[in-house]
């Protein structure tokens, strides 16, 4: 076992945030309730988009947008479960 | 092509006075927010200080609209960019509610009913800067701007200003708030355009 930096996480990140992301399973924070990402009650426009949880209402991400950049936060979430490509 | 589109390309204008950079003027009054609105019955609405040690300081409906109030006229300046001038609110000066309030710390979190919270260092709140208000022009503070009672904080961007405000924590260290985790500037100040981190 060796500990390597974060550039090795390159390839399963990709995977993970190049797809469409509605259909990742999250795992809520506050509550435990799991769902697909598409089931979140989101708030917006501005200042951001809020996805909150369809069972507590607690937020599960935030994303803000800036004109160069994009901020997605993600503390009210423990998990994201993607299916791979068969 | 983006979820948000921000920059509205064709309200570019010339400077006004009483308008930071960046910001254009509005009439109406929007209304942003990250969640559902919270319903506060008055009679268990309820406002505190919490210092850095503990020590509560506390006010219902009663005692509270019974302190001291201020009306008073000002601009705001939302971070989205639009500007309202001169809105006219009523309500108690920070001043007044941090009379008998001992405390060596230099920031606070504002708390509100439904889970909201900012960042506002302790001296952005005294000397007339301030206010927690229940009336806007002369009405009772509709739930959608923030009622029972919100936070006024009129020289940073107005997500500073917490709606449905219930209380405050005093802090040593300055720690973010919900859209300051998210991204949005620790301060605010919409003359130097903080509004996000690294601005």
């Amino acid at each position: 076992m060796m500990e390597l930096d974060g550039n090795a996480l390159a390839g399963d990140l990709r995977e993970v945030f190049a797809t469409d992301m509605t259909g990742a399973v999250f795992t809520c924070a506050g509550c435990a309730h799991t769902g697909v990402l598409a089931t979140l009650r989101v708030w917006q426009p501005a200042p951001g988009l809020v996805g909150r949880c369809p069972h507590c209402t607690d937020v599960v991400l935030r994303l803000v947008r800036t004109p160069t950049r994009v901020f997605l936060t993600l503390t009210g979430a423990t998990r994201l479960e993607l299916p791979l490509e068969p | 092509m983006g979820i948000i589109s921000r920059g509205f390309g064709g309200r570019r204008r010339e400077p006004q006075p009483g308008l930071p950079p960046g910001q254009y003027l509005t009439h109406d009054f929007p209304v942003l927010s990250a969640g559902p609105t919270p319903r506060i019955p008055l009679d268990k609405w309820n406002f505190s200080i919490v210092t850095e040690t503990g020590e509560k300081h506390s006010w219902n409906w009663a005692e509270f609209t019974a302190l001291p109030a201020e009306e008073f006229t000002v601009d705001i300046h939302c971070v989205t960019k639009w500007s309202k001038f001169g809105t006219t609110w009523k309500g108690v000066a920070l001043d007044t509610l941090f009379e008998d309030v001992e405390s060596a710390a230099d920031y606070t979190m504002a708390h509100s009913y439904g889970g909201y919270t900012t960042n506002v260092p302790l001296d952005d709140l005294l000397d007339g800067k301030a206010w927690v208000v229940y009336e806007f022009d002369g009405e009772p503070l509709h739930p959608e701007h923030g009622g029972p009672a919100r936070l006024i904080v009129p020289h940073l961007y107005f997500w500073k200003s917490a709606k449905w405000v219930n209380g405050l924590q005093m802090l040593n260290d300055d720690e973010p708030g919900f859209w300051e985790t998210g991204g949005y500037h620790m301060y605010g100040d919409p003359w130097r355009e903080q509004r996000y981190q690294g601005d």
